[in-house]
């Protein structure tokens, strides 16, 4: 779970790393009370999940109160790569000589955190990563003694950080590493790290991925969390129902149970000349409920054309799933869009009979039924 | 023969009382598995589908003799429970089913693996098999066949799509072991087919990775370099667009473009691995392998 950065800022201040004044602003005259307060120059900042807002038009530097009024009102209520913008930071602009990058995340291969630093700030750090690997100092962290202070201040007179500030440096990082582990970060980082003529340090960037599955013991996140929340309506959707899901750009509708099986129905869509629709995973043991909650899911995509089904029991009973979908097809005076169904695994053999053939079509193999909704779509397409 | 769970396995479940750590042990008992003991903190003194419970683990394997302990607690705790497994003397396999651990409380599990020689399968996994002998965890024992394929997966259901294009040609299992689908497990790929290479008895094993990290790359090359059994692999999410978790919390392609389906497929072909388009042409592979 992401936070915005307004969000990250507000947590890191708590914290003790150094910000920039800063304001939040949900209106035209807000985000120029907002300019006013704090003085100029400001920037003024979209606050949505978007990589890249600044050259999307999402960042803009202004000068005066109607260079302000102006960017505001581009900014507030655009479109930026999809999302909506409705809150924007306004922020005093730091004057900066250097920008460097300090983040904290989980290394999956090696089992544990990793702490980095580099004087490549201020740049995409996947990029940096990519094209100039040595550019990034790298510490991990053992999970049983957290980070030593000495590993901290080893990272960034690794990365070459000046020595008028590594101290600082060093100590933002802890600060940082400290967040992490408190509210169990996934990805905590500031990019940029802003160092100014004064030797001052200002963290001008916040980033903060929360691990999900840990929201229960982070009350305080999760309650920005829901704040933060954004996407389509169908992902919101998907959230209330409790369903993994994530849409994309097809038009063949997919609901299947495990997130592997699920994977390689979307694969096999695909591999049979389809586009698949979405990811949707109902998870395991779906009673008929849940099940009749995924058809209303697919069914309100607009893109859908064709919808498969693909149940592999182990936990999730043949006869329950085919319970769920007759009722929920019972209820429509014409099927809305054309279902074909595979069950296999517990109970298959009963699911399959008590399947209504009037409202779906049977298949025996995930192969047979992937091909089967690949050709319903092509046809409502033409 | 087999690996990891034989017919001397004895079972001990943490969580026994739970809604599913019952249904579950029933499963497992009817399935043949010794389950011995269960283990859940303030229920010393019951029983479950005639089991007997025990406060801690180290109780249970002490007074039951349990070599092996299955995690049905749920995910707050089971990081604790997970700890506890492997604290306690004379267990050689620990198998955490629970899916949605926290992955701060898995590095700090993982941390403490590293100084025991038990083996953690999972989290977040459907089990160990060895057909017509025991199981421990979820999967469904009907499907599968006895023989000589070891199979290893990160999913479960798809574990089961590829064991039932197996069994259908009468292609039998030695073991099956789902290695869990989250960032950080504790038997990863090579930990299982370093077990297969071993076991004289498996012929030919299964891999089937998904999108995420390196760890199928990694097993790929230790295929190529290490291994005389002659492995077949399928991957899974090549049509996953980047930076969206695909339901699993591992199943993730970074937005710089690691952890692609295409990398995992490339890395397995290069080491001699053929790599099926559909689980019916992994069984096609398999069938060419014996």
């Amino acid at each position: 779970m992401r936070l915005h950065e307004y969000q990250a800022k507000q947590v890191f201040a708590d914290a003790g790393i150094p910000t920039p004044a800063s304001q939040l602003a949900e209106t035209v005259d807000e985000a120029v009370d907002a300019a006013e307060e704090i003085g100029y120059p400001v920037a003024i900042k979209a606050q949505v999940h978007v990589g890249g807002r600044g050259k999307a038009g999402g960042i803009k530097l202004v000068e005066s109160k109607e260079e302000a009024r102006e960017a505001a009102e581009d900014i507030i209520g655009m479109d930026l790569k999809g999302y909506h913008v409705s809150k924007v930071l306004v922020e005093e602009a730091v004057d900066f000589v250097n920008e460097l990058y300090v983040g904290v995340t989980m290394d999956r291969n090696e089992g544990r955190p990793v702490a980095m630093v580099s004087t490549k700030g201020g740049v995409n750090i996947e990029e940096v990563a990519e094209e100039d690997p040595d550019a990034i100092a790298r510490e991990h962290i053992d999970p049983a003694f957290g980070m030593h202070p000495f590993q901290a201040r080893k990272v960034v007179y690794e990365a070459g950080v000046d020595r008028t500030v590594a101290n600082d440096v060093a100590s933002i990082l802890t600060t940082l590493y400290q967040l992490w582990d408190d509210r169990d970060g996934a990805d905590t980082e500031i990019n940029p790290l802003m160092i100014t003529a004064d030797n001052e340090v200002i963290a001008a960037d916040a980033v903060m991925n929360i691990d999900g599955d840990a929201l229960f013991r982070q009350p305080e996140i999760a309650e920005m969390g829901e704040e933060a929340a954004e996407g389509d309506e169908l992902e919101q959707k998907a959230d209330e129902y409790g369903f993994d899901y994530v849409r994309l750009d097809g038009n063949v509708g997919i609901i299947g149970n495990g997130a592997g099986l699920v994977m390689t129905t979307l694969d096999l869509v695909d591999y049979y000349g389809g586009e698949p629709a979405n990811f949707l995973d109902v998870g395991g043991g779906a009673k008929a409920d849940r099940i009749a909650n995924a058809l209303d899911m697919v069914f309100s995509d607009d893109n859908v054309d064709s919808v498969v089904f693909n149940i592999f029991g182990g936990i999730t009973r043949g006869d329950e799933v085919a319970n769920g979908i007759n009722q929920a097809l019972e209820q429509f005076d014409e099927i809305p869009k054309p279902v074909t169904v595979r069950l296999a695994g517990t109970n298959a053999e009963e699911g399959m009979e008590i399947l209504n053939e009037d409202l779906v079509t049977v298949e025996h193999t995930l192969e047979d039924a992937v091909q089967r909704a690949v050709e319903y779509a092509k046809e409502v397409e033409a | 023969m087999s690996v990891l769970v034989d017919e001397d396995t004895r079972v001990v479940v943490q969580g026994i009382t739970g809604g599913e750590g019952k249904f579950h042990t029933e499963q497992m008992l009817e399935y043949g598995t010794n389950v011995v003991a269960g283990a859940v903190p303030g229920k010393g003194g019951q029983e479950v589908a005639g089991v007997p419970v025990y406060d801690t683990v180290q109780g249970a394997a002490r007074e039951e003799d349990a070599n092996a302990a299955v995690v049905f607690v749920p995910p707050a705790f089971a990081g604790d429970a997970c700890f506890e497994a492997l604290d306690a003397d004379g267990l050689d396999l620990v198998v955490a089913i629970t899916e949605g651990i926290p992955t701060q409380d898995m590095a700090r599990v993982y941390r403490k693996l590293q100084e025991t020689d038990t083996h953690l399968v999972g989290p977040n996994c459907p089990g160990v098999i060895t057909p017509g002998v025991a199981k421990l965890g979820i999967l469904p024992g009907n499907i599968f066949s006895e023989g000589n394929v070891g199979l290893v997966s990160r999913s479960g259901t798809l574990t089961y799509q590829v064991v039932d294009n197996l069994t259908n040609r009468g292609i039998g299992q030695s073991t099956a072991i789902g290695i869990g689908g989250d960032p950080i497990i504790g038997t990863d790929f090579i930990g299982a087919l370093e077990q297969f290479e071993a076991d004289p008895d498996t012929h030919a094993v299964v891999m089937c990775g998904e999108i995420g990290g390196e760890d199928e790359e990694e097993a790929a090359r230790y295929i190529g370099e290490h291994m005389d059994t002659p492995v077949a692999g399928f991957i899974a999410g090549r049509t996953a667009p980047p930076g969206k978790r695909m339901g699993h919390a591992g199943a993730i392609v970074s937005g710089s473009g690691t952890g692609t389906a295409q990398s995992k497929i490339t890395a397995l072909e290069d080491n001699g691995v053929p790599v099926g388009d559909t689980p019916e042409e992994v069984a096609d592979h398999v069938e060419d392998l014996l």
